[in-house]
């Protein structure tokens, strides 16, 4: 089976109904008009670069160019999980806490994943090497995005709370253990969601592609399921490495909690 | 008089530097405006809050023992106490029923063993208040550091609680910083009463 080629006016079928929402939100107030019409501009704009460099990428298939490429989108997405917060860690440390936890997250099971179940050859082969970390990254990105705003604030809200721990003699571990064990659970809310919900709430995205793109349904069922484990894992190993940084950064050698390693939050 | 704790240059946030000898037993009164920084004071003596100079318990100073030794040993009672638990009872341990102590300090306190089932957000003011001192009293702490102990009290209940500590400091099994604005209170506690501005403890003669 073929592709059926999607022509711009199909898709420009379909920004109109993007622009009537932008349009009802004008005349009832909503006040989202704005963002959503910047962010439908800008999807589409990312997306027809990604095609054109993964169309030069996939001729091309040098392992520099892989490399340099899945760089970019490592370091896009620590900077989009720390841009999330509401209160975020001072300095370059919050970059390198979430980029490092995004590396945790997708490079290292990307890479396993390439080598050891899909065992492609060259490892980096860009058919299967970009997809598979843009999955792992764009996916993992929300719980440790959510994680990390979520400990923050949490150590922020519940100072007091924390603080009499301490003075009760327990260690920063047991002190903040509650508010971890919270984090880590809303960290990985969003894939326990969509593990619970696959197949039967809904078809998840790659599969649907790949099934579109003509694969038979058990090949993408497959793929799905290994994507899907690597997520999950990929996750899980994220929100532990940022959320046992950014608590290592708010308490000193002292074991004191020093909130002044986080930035004010900016006033509505 | 043998020294329970020193404190040499004690220098946090923009204040200090202050230095103190407490000998052992004695109930050491603290006094000064609203917003000078007692309570700081008290946080940067039980090493929760970053400080420059020294604070050496009976020859062993901070540095050399872990935090959480030292926050057991030189503990601070702050005036708003904070639970983490549903119910009273988790937060003293379950042994704690069976302490003779323990279960004194409730009965002085107006509490008993059924306060440990009670809700924490039914707790009162004052109830906190007196929980938390109890909380902390149990650990048998060798300095007390008391943030206004008594300010959420009614007369009755303060006077207990001065008295529980008096007889602590009499008994030498801790020595006291009471941090109060009321120099009443003060007097009767304290041998000796100091100060606290931004500079240093000035001693005063109640």
């Amino acid at each position: 089976m073929n592709v059926i080629s999607l022509s711009a006016f199909d898709l420009s079928l379909a920004a109109t109904l993007l622009l009537a929402l932008a349009f009802c939100s004008l005349k009832i107030g909503l006040g989202i008009e704005r963002q959503i019409v910047i962010s439908g501009l800008r999807m589409t704009a990312q997306l027809l670069l990604v095609g054109l460099v993964l169309k030069v990428l996939f001729a091309n298939g040098s392992f520099l160019l892989v490399f340099v490429m899945s760089l970019f989108m490592l370091l896009v997405a620590g900077y989009e999980v720390r841009a999330r917060q509401t209160r975020k860690l001072r300095g370059s440390v919050g970059y390198f806490i979430s980029t490092g936890s995004m590396f945790v997250s997708s490079f290292s099971v990307a890479f396993l994943a390439l080598t050891v179940m899909v065992g492609v050859d060259p490892w980096y082969t860009p058919q299967y090497a970009i997809p598979m970390l843009g999955m792992l990254l764009g996916n993992t990105m929300n719980g440790v995005a959510l994680s990390s705003d979520r400990l923050t604030t949490d150590m922020y809200n519940q100072r007091g709370m924390v603080e009499q721990r301490l003075l009760l003699g327990q260690s920063w571990q047991e002190a903040s253990g509650d508010i971890r064990r919270d984090c880590m659970r809303v960290g990985m809310i969003p894939i326990v969601n969509s593990m619970a919900a696959a197949g039967i709430v809904s078809l998840p995205g790659m599969m649907t592609g790949q099934i579109l793109g003509g694969s038979s349904p058990m090949d993408a069922v497959k793929y799905q399921i290994l994507i899907m484990f690597l997520i999950a894992a990929g996750t899980g190993f994220g929100v532990i490495t940022a959320i046992w940084l950014i608590s290592r950064r708010l308490f000193d050698d002292r074991q004191r909690l020093v909130l002044d390693n986080l930035m004010q939050q900016k006033q509505q | 008089m043998p020294t329970a704790l020193t404190i040499q240059n004690l220098r946090f946030l923009s204040n200090g530097p202050y230095s103190l000898d407490l000998a052992k037993g004695e109930c050491c009164g603290i006094n000064g405006a609203s917003g000078i920084g007692k309570s700081q004071f008290l946080r940067a003596i039980a090493d929760v809050l970053a400080h420059e100079g020294e604070c050496v318990l009976e020859s062993t100073p901070c540095l050399s023992m872990s935090p959480q030794d030292w926050r057991k040993k030189v503990a601070l009672v702050a005036p708003e106490s904070f639970w983490w638990y549903d119910t009273v009872g988790p937060h003293f341990g379950v042994e704690s029923a069976d302490d003779p102590y323990f279960c004194h300090l409730l009965e002085r306190l107006g509490f008993s063993l059924d306060a440990l089932q009670w809700q924490i957000s039914r707790l009162s003011t004052g109830e906190r208040q007196r929980l938390s001192l109890i909380r902390t009293l149990i650990t048998n702490p060798k300095v007390l550091l008391l943030d206004e102990p008594t300010s959420g009290l009614d007369r009755k209940m303060a006077a207990e609680v001065e008295d529980i500590v008096a007889m602590r400091c009499d008994k030498k099994e801790s020595s006291c910083i009471w941090v109060s604005h009321d120099l009443e209170q003060l007097a009767r506690l304290s041998g000796r009463c100091f100060q606290l501005n931004r500079e240093a403890l000035v001693e005063m003669f109640l």
